[in-house]
């Protein structure tokens, strides 16, 4: 077991450095030049100049990247260029936001999707499951910042129950301001575990060993939720892991909507004001983020089911 | 050289060549959500192909004293923040999704199946080190991916086709790595093998026919992704820049007033997901069609 | 059928080896090896029907993809035609791949459901640039009829055929570029009973017409009777016993093959030259970590003290037979009644 842990951490190391390395050289390599980006195309030759050597672009780029890499390692991603701001310390007020944001909206995702998905394959092929079915075909087809929009029209606007905007005061205010883009999250989410727990119970239910249950004449109650649903959830989970890239993007894309501040915001107005510490800073966070998770969904995974935990 | 039993039984009911009736096409065309959401679409791009023709009016051209107007006689679905006619608007911007999605999926379907393909094929070494390079794309998040590339270069369309198509390279490469995977233990390629079949051909007249199905259901899926990762980039302001149409920055323009007249938001935003929705349901259609494992279980 | 060229070696191979390691630990370092096949060494004659029979996992279709690199072997020589193989020359094996055709066990999944009938036996001629495109069709023409199939099923797929005349494709197919050998993997397993004697009756006519050269390999001891010239038994990657037909079958020296050949349904019960059922106990152990000694000895029912000790040479009992067994090189007899 924890040979399996170390191993699998020896192979998150190199993946999570080749994604460093691409967001450098991707930042960097492409053609254009980021002091010129950022200055504006008015900027004079000396101002670019002046950024180039500041921003360490005049060193060969072998020692940049390497210098990048050690900064990285003790946590120094720069300070921005707008703010003068060091990175790491905006990195560090924004993200909690955000994995706030993330985590209630799991928490809804899974109170929503995991029982319609169970309905719609207990109940298939009846008006129940088709109902079930559209509405999630329609909650994966809609991009979150629309869904946002359409959120906001009804529940702020059309029947002002939630705030559209901001973080609120106090841990309640907070909840209430948090509640409104968590369930829009949380519903796109929902959508995707809707039919994937349904796809995945309906493998499970087809097993011979579920109808030698069935032949036992074991009560239908229990040979659903003892044996397919215990099984089904497995890669269930996994899928929540696997969507937590998904979920950042939305989360990006939700924060902006809400006007709520997080890397989503962050990264965003990085863009804008074409603050590359800042971006850079932000898209190393989320691959990192992203590894960690996968590689605990790995784990955990092991710890579930017994088929993959090596001998 | 007789054939061995043979008896006089000359009768040929199908001496001409016949073409073969594809089963998946059949099984297709008997889902009729699949077929509907094909003929959508089909009008979907019918209407980008003929936009200029079908515009009730010059989708740039502002009509500052109509700004806002709600739908009309003469404009059906109102007017926008800029006095532009939106129907107009909303036409023109099914060129930019459509082109968008149709060319980002090409660019990440000839570069990402063809990878999928080799490394799915010759395993091994080859197959750790693409898959562990396309694993670590995968991890940015492909919006994130998008606005990086197209703040380093620029937001043209071309940028945001090889952008949003290499940032797909790897959802490809997995399905063509895993089917082929798959029939490589196939006698019939081991067949091909021992006959001396070069890795080209086993490749093209061996695997290609026999996996793309599987492909065909990534790359239609990825339709809706490319369309909601554009127009999501749109309404954060680094797609296609204004005055261009599109409906991401329809809906971007139409949410600062969406108290006053949320129809500018709301009206690009339905059609964007006609389209996103159509292409899930055919994706859907047609993995029915080609996978016959799920066939059995709506049996 | 093959006295006259009886010395004509066709094939011959040298200690063959196909060893799978086995990787663990978080470097995956190598702790050892699956040693699916172990040091086989046998030749088959030109024209002749040799045969490989043992239990499922005892390397024997591992031994046959080998021959022509299907699966590349650790170690070992194979001679073809009096020419050694060479397995790192692609142009070398490819050359010997030609003469060495394949006919595969399961019908449904060795032909490409998505070609034709037509393109399916062409292909080996189109790879291989045998002839113009009317050149090509005659020959396929004449194939298709070989195999005691028609000209229509030419424009058929393969799901439209039954599971025998999916095996008379393939047939067609190894046919197709005139092979010296043909490598049947249990060709017949897959079909019904019924089915399997007219195709064994074809392999027949077709080695009768064309002097073909078979290596058999099935586990099915009837069908290997009727079809074989000779014969190697295998047992955990290494050959027990190999001889003509007639030794094996009437009188097996090794235990192992009498136990097989004791479990074969006889025709008549009551008959005379009956043989007593010999009931192994236990599975064949695994091939990761072989029993000391001779592989077999854990099951067998008359071992000695020497079969704990020593894997036993191969001796030849008379000049058509021989094999590796402890009791037969010290002259004890073997009855296992």
């Amino acid at each position: 077991m924890i040979k399996f842990i170390i191993r699998r951490l020896l192979i998150a190391i190199p993946t999570i450095l080749l994604t460093i390395t691409i967001i450098f050289f991707g930042l960097r390599i492409l053609p254009g030049d980021p002091a010129v980006a950022m200055l504006g195309p008015e900027a004079s030759p000396e101002a670019v100049e002046a950024l180039r050597e500041q921003m360490g672009l005049n060193e060969p780029l072998i020692q940049q990247y390497l210098a990048f890499l050690m900064d990285i390692v003790q946590g120094d991603f720069g300070d921005s260029l707008i703010s003068g701001q060091s990175v790491s310390t905006q990195l560090f007020t924004n993200f909690p936001n955000t994995l706030l944001l993330a985590f209630t909206s799991i928490f809804f995702g899974c109170l929503i999707g995991i029982p319609l998905g169970i309905v719609s394959a207990r109940k298939r092929d009846t008006v129940p499951d088709s109902s079930i079915r559209i509405v999630a075909l329609l909650g994966i087809s809609v991009p979150p910042f629309l869904f946002g929009i359409f959120m906001i029209l009804i529940f702020s606007l059309m029947f002002p129950i939630f705030p559209s905007m901001g973080t609120g005061e106090g841990f309640w205010g907070q909840l209430y301001h948090l509640l409104l883009p968590s369930i829009t999250l949380g519903l796109i989410l929902s959508a995707a575990l809707i039919r994937f727990t349904r796809s995945s119970m309906l493998d499970e239910i087809n097993r011979e060993y579920i109808r030698t249950a069935r032949a036992k004449g074991v009560p239908e109650k229990l040979v659903i939720y003892k044996h397919v649903l215990r099984n089904s959830l497995i890669p269930v989970v996994t899928m929540i892991g696997l969507y937590i890239t998904s979920l950042l993007s939305g989360a990006v894309l939700i924060e902006t909507i809400f006007t709520r501040p997080g890397l989503g915001t962050l990264a965003i107005d990085a863009i804008t004001n074409r603050d590359f510490p800042v971006l850079q800073g932000c898209l190393v966070l989320f691959t990192l983020v992203v590894q960690i998770v996968n590689l605990l969904v790995d784990i955990s995974y092991s710890f579930i089911d017994p088929k993959i935990r090596p001998s | 050289m007789e054939p061995t039993v043979k008896k006089a039984n000359y009768y040929f009911p199908e001496k001409e060549k016949r073409k073969r009736k594809s089963p998946e096409w059949e099984a297709f065309k008997k889902n009729k959500l699949g077929v509907a959401s094909l003929v959508i679409l089909i009008i979907f791009c019918l209407i980008a192909i003929f936009a200029p023709m079908l515009m009730p009016y010059d989708p740039l051209a502002q009509d500052m004293l109509n700004r806002l107007a709600g739908p009309s006689a003469d404009h059906w679905l109102g007017v926008d923040p800029n006095g532009r006619d939106i129907l107009s608007r909303i036409i023109l911007g099914s060129r930019t999704s459509l082109i968008v999605g149709f060319g980002a999926v090409l660019v990440s379907s000839l570069i990402g199946f063809g990878i999928g393909m080799i490394a799915g094929y010759k395993g091994g070494r080859l197959d750790d080190i693409v898959m562990r390079f396309l694993d670590s794309i995968m991890s940015i998040p492909l919006l994130l991916f998008g606005v990086m590339v197209v703040v380093a270069l620029n937001s043209s369309m071309l940028t945001l086709i090889i952008a949003i198509g290499i940032g797909l390279v790897p959802g490809c490469a997995r399905v063509a790595r895993g089917s082929t995977m798959e029939l490589k233990e196939k006698e019939f390629i081991k067949s091909a093998i021992s006959m001396g079949a070069s890795d080209i051909r086993i490749l093209l007249t061996h695997i290609l026919p026999n996996i793309t199905g599987a492909l065909l259901v990534i790359s239609t899926l990825h339709m809706t992704t490319v369309i909601m990762v554009e127009a999501s980039l749109s309404f954060l302001g680094v797609g296609i820049q204004p005055p261009t149409p599109t409906w991401g920055n329809m809906i971007q323009d139409g949410f600062n007033f969406v108290r006053d007249q949320p129809g500018i938001a709301i009206y690009p935003g339905i059609a964007l997901i006609i389209v996103s929705v159509s292409f899930n349901v055919l994706g859907d259609a047609i993995r029915d069609a080609v996978d016959p494992h799920i066939k059995k279980q709506r049996n | 059928m093959a006295q006259n060229d009886m010395n004509n070696t066709l094939l011959k191979v040298k200690d063959l080896k196909k060893h799978y390691p086995i990787k663990k630990g978080i470097l995956g370092g190598e702790i050892g090896a699956i040693k699916a096949v172990d040091g086989v060494s046998f030749e088959v004659k030109r024209g002749e029907t040799f045969s490989i029979v043992g239990e499922s996992g005892c390397g024997k279709t591992t031994t046959g993809m080998c021959l022509n690199n299907l699966i590349e072997p650790t170690s070992g020589e194979i001679y073809f035609n009096d020419k050694q193989v060479s397995f790192r020359q692609k142009k070398d094996f490819q050359e010997v791949r030609k003469n060495m055709q394949v006919i595969f066990q399961d019908p449904y999944s060795s032909l490409n459901p998505k070609h034709s009938i037509q393109r399916i036996i062409s292909e080996p001629l189109v790879i291989n640039k045998m002839g113009t495109k009317s050149e090509i069709e005659d020959r396929v023409q004449s194939l298709i009829r070989l195999v005691g199939l028609d000209s229509y099923h030419l424009n058929r797929y393969p799901h439209e055929l039954s599971g025998g005349q999916k095996q008379r494709v393939g047939i067609a197919r190894a046919l197709a570029l005139n092979p010296d050998l043909i490598i049947c993997d249990e060709p017949v397993s897959a079909l019904d009973v019924s089915i399997q004697s007219q195709i064994l009756n074809l392999f027949e006519e077709l080695q009768e017409k064309f002097n073909l050269t078979y290596i058999f390999i099935s586990h099915d001891l009837s069908v290997v009777e009727h079809i074989s010239d000779r014969v190697a038994v295998m047992y955990l990657g290494k050959i027990v016993e190999q001889g003509t037909r007639e030794e094996i079958f009437n009188d097996p020296k090794h235990p192992y093959t009498q136990a097989l050949l004791s479990s074969v349904p006889v025709a008549k019960p009551k008959s005379k030259n009956n043989r007593t059922r010999i009931v192994l106990e236990g599975d064949p152990p695994s091939p990761q970590n072989p029993p000391s000694g001779c592989h077999f000895h854990e099951r067998c029912p008359v071992k000695i003290e020497a079969c704990k000790k020593a894997y036993p040479d191969m001796r030849e009992v008379n000049n058509l037979h021989k094999v590796a067994c402890h009791l037969v090189s010290e002259n004890l007899s073997i009855t296992t009644q």
